[in-house]
């Protein structure tokens, strides 16, 4: 079996409580949504905490409402609701497509969209047992003093693996957090380059909630999104290589606006506006849109680097990349996502 | 060490556990109840899921102290709640059989080594509560998070659908041996 280290367990039953825990019990204490990651780190020895915040009785941080032309999602929202809600699924598909590819039925109902933002990065030399790590010569991550994906490298550069970040910043979400004071800040910039230490959040910050624009709909506009995973088995995975796509059509169908996004190439969830231009004026309904995909995704093949930090050789996943790329924008223009698994 | 209050199968179970003890560890070690089988211990097969209020749950990732006064079932609990249920309804002639989906897996020989036999009825009777007529992409989706080994899941599938068709009364699919052999495609005919 793999035991959990011992730790302490508070339940806080308000938000102000939890908040007053953290700062209580310094930087030894990390909240705790589903577990699903959180806890599987700590078997592994991969993280270390004294205590553990369990956020499960904070009624105000789960469920889903909208409020003027925002759609506030509770951070503590399992993934299984967020896919299965009926105005996530009609009004920003990509999340529900993106959240309802998270791993399997069960880790869904567990896991939640909070937890899922702030999963850790993940590496093929980090997710291992102590006893592996320890043989193998621990690395920067965590206990070592060396990087084993880029040899005399200076800075971890474990792979951000989740599947909503680039569903959420392609559709221009907010987050609020509750620190000192509440404050509300843009996805992107909840994510530093460090894959040792990958969020901008402190340790005594908790993740209140996640806002998201409602596109409007109108005769004159139609959002059309999309969410593309690359794994090797389309149940379970992470993602080898996760791609969203938001794009904004006129009356002629032609790309008004276009945001795109990637995942599980390093510590951050990418946003990649360069290449989102190269769709911008096409015409989606004629012969134009092809030559506007392959030149996407030779820009995109440019720009994404994917590196030997997670499973799935590197240079097949490069070869991915215009290909997931193609078969994502395709299947936002005709509303057929998401795109799961290894198409070989 | 804390004392924990756990409603396992329709009982209240008192016990103390120290609050890094996952349900898992709880339900095989301190109530015996080794149906619920430990794999991997980190979310990746499915061998220990439970239904929390009727959901499939990885036991190896739920702390047992946060899942007091919730509804556990483990795969010990199917066939006496079933036969529970039966007493109060008129379908006497089922009173000391398993629980459907078990015999369904039964009559499909849905398993080889069984281990992942638990997690695996346990996920297709939460699925069979929410939709009595599944079809086969809805019976692969609401599996994929248990792994076999062994089966290769065809007859796992098929086992789902045979509990299906028995609950609606219709006649049961053909098995995958039961199905005629379809004409191998000739080589060189022409
Ligand atoms: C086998 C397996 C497969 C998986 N596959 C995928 C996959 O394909 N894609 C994917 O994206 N993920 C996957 N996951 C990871 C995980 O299940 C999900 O990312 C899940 O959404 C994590 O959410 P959680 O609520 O369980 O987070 P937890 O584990 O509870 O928390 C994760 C982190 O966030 C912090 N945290 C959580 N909530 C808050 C908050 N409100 N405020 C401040 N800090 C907080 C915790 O302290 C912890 O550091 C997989 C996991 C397993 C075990
Ligand atoms: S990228 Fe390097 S430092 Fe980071 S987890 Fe992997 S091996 Fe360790
Ligand atoms: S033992 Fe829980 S998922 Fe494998
Ligand atoms: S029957 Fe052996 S793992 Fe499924």
């Amino acid at each position: 079996m793999l035991r959990l280290p011992p730790f302490e367990l508070l339940r806080p039953s308000s938000l102000e409580e939890a908040r007053s825990l953290l700062v209580e019990h310094g930087p030894g204490a990390r909240p705790l949504a589903g577990g699903t990651d959180l806890l599987v780190n700590l078997k592994l020895g991969s993280t270390e905490a004294q205590t553990l915040v369990s956020l499960a009785a904070i009624p105000e941080l789960c469920g889903i409402r909208e409020e003027a032309g925002e759609l506030v999602i509770g951070a503590m929202t399992p993934l299984a609701q967020v896919a299965a809600s009926e105005v996530v699924r009609s009004r920003i598909p990509v999340l529900a497509q993106a959240a309802s590819v998270v791993a399997s039925p069960q880790l869904r109902a567990m896991g939640t969209l909070g937890g899922n933002l702030l999963l850790d990065t993940r590496c093929q030399w980090i997710n291992q047992s102590h006893f592996w790590r320890a043989a193998l010569g621990f690395c920067l991550k965590k206990d070592g003093s060396k990087c084993h994906v880029v040899e005399k490298g200076k800075r971890c550069v474990a792979a951000a693996s989740n599947d909503t970040a680039p569903a959420l910043l392609v559709l221009g979400a907010r987050l609020v957090v509750l620190g000192a004071q509440e404050r509300s800040m843009p996805l992107a910039e909840l994510y530093s380059s460090d894959g040792a230490q990958h969020l901008t959040l402190a340790a005594d910050e908790l993740l209140v909630e996640v806002r998201v624009p409602l596109p409007e709909q109108s005769a004159r506009s139609t959002q059309h999104s999309a969410y593309g995973k690359l794994r090797r088995r389309a149940s379970i995975d992470f993602p080898l290589l996760g791609l969203a796509a938001n794009l904004e059509l006129d009356e002629s169908k032609t790309v008004r606006a276009a945001s795109l996004a990637a995942v599980a190439l390093s510590a951050q969830p990418l946003s990649l506006p360069k290449v989102a231009a190269a769709l911008l004026g096409v015409e989606t309904s004629g012969a134009q849109l092809e030559r506007a995909i392959v030149a996407a995704g030779a820009l995109a093949q440019r720009r994404l680097k994917p590196l030997d930090n997670i499973p799935g050789d590197a240079w097949w996943r490069r070869e991915m990349v215009p290909v997931l790329l193609g078969r994502t924008l395709r299947a936002a223009l005709s509303d057929t996502g998401p795109v799961n698994g290894d198409p070989q | 060490m804390e004392v924990l209050s756990l409603k396992v199968n329709g009982d209240t179970r008192c016990l103390a556990a120290a609050p890094q003890a996952t349900l898992l560890e709880v339900l095989r070690e301190e109530l015996g109840l080794t149906g619920c089988k430990q794999g991997c211990d980190k979310g990746d097969c499915g061998a220990c899921t439970v239904l929390l209020d009727g959901q499939p749950v990885l036991a190896c990732l739920t702390l047992a102290a946060l899942v007091q006064g919730r509804e556990i079932t483990t795969i010990e609990g199917l066939a006496p709640a079933h036969r529970r249920r039966c007493a109060e309804s008129p379908c006497a002639s089922k009173q000391d059989k398993l629980h459907p989906v078990q015999d369904a897996f039964d009559e499909a020989g849905a398993l080889q080594c069984g281990f992942c036999q638990s997690g695996m009825i346990l996920s297709a009777t939460a699925l069979l509560q929410r939709d009595d007529d599944p079809k086969r992409e809805t019976i692969r989706e609401a599996l994929s998070g248990n792994l076999c080994r062994c089966t290769g899941y065809t007859q796992i599938i098929e086992a789902v659908e045979r509990a299906s068709d028995e609950h609606a009364g219709r006649e049961h699919r053909p098995r995958a041996w039961e199905q005629p052999a379809t004409e191998p495609a000739g080589e060189g005919e022409s």
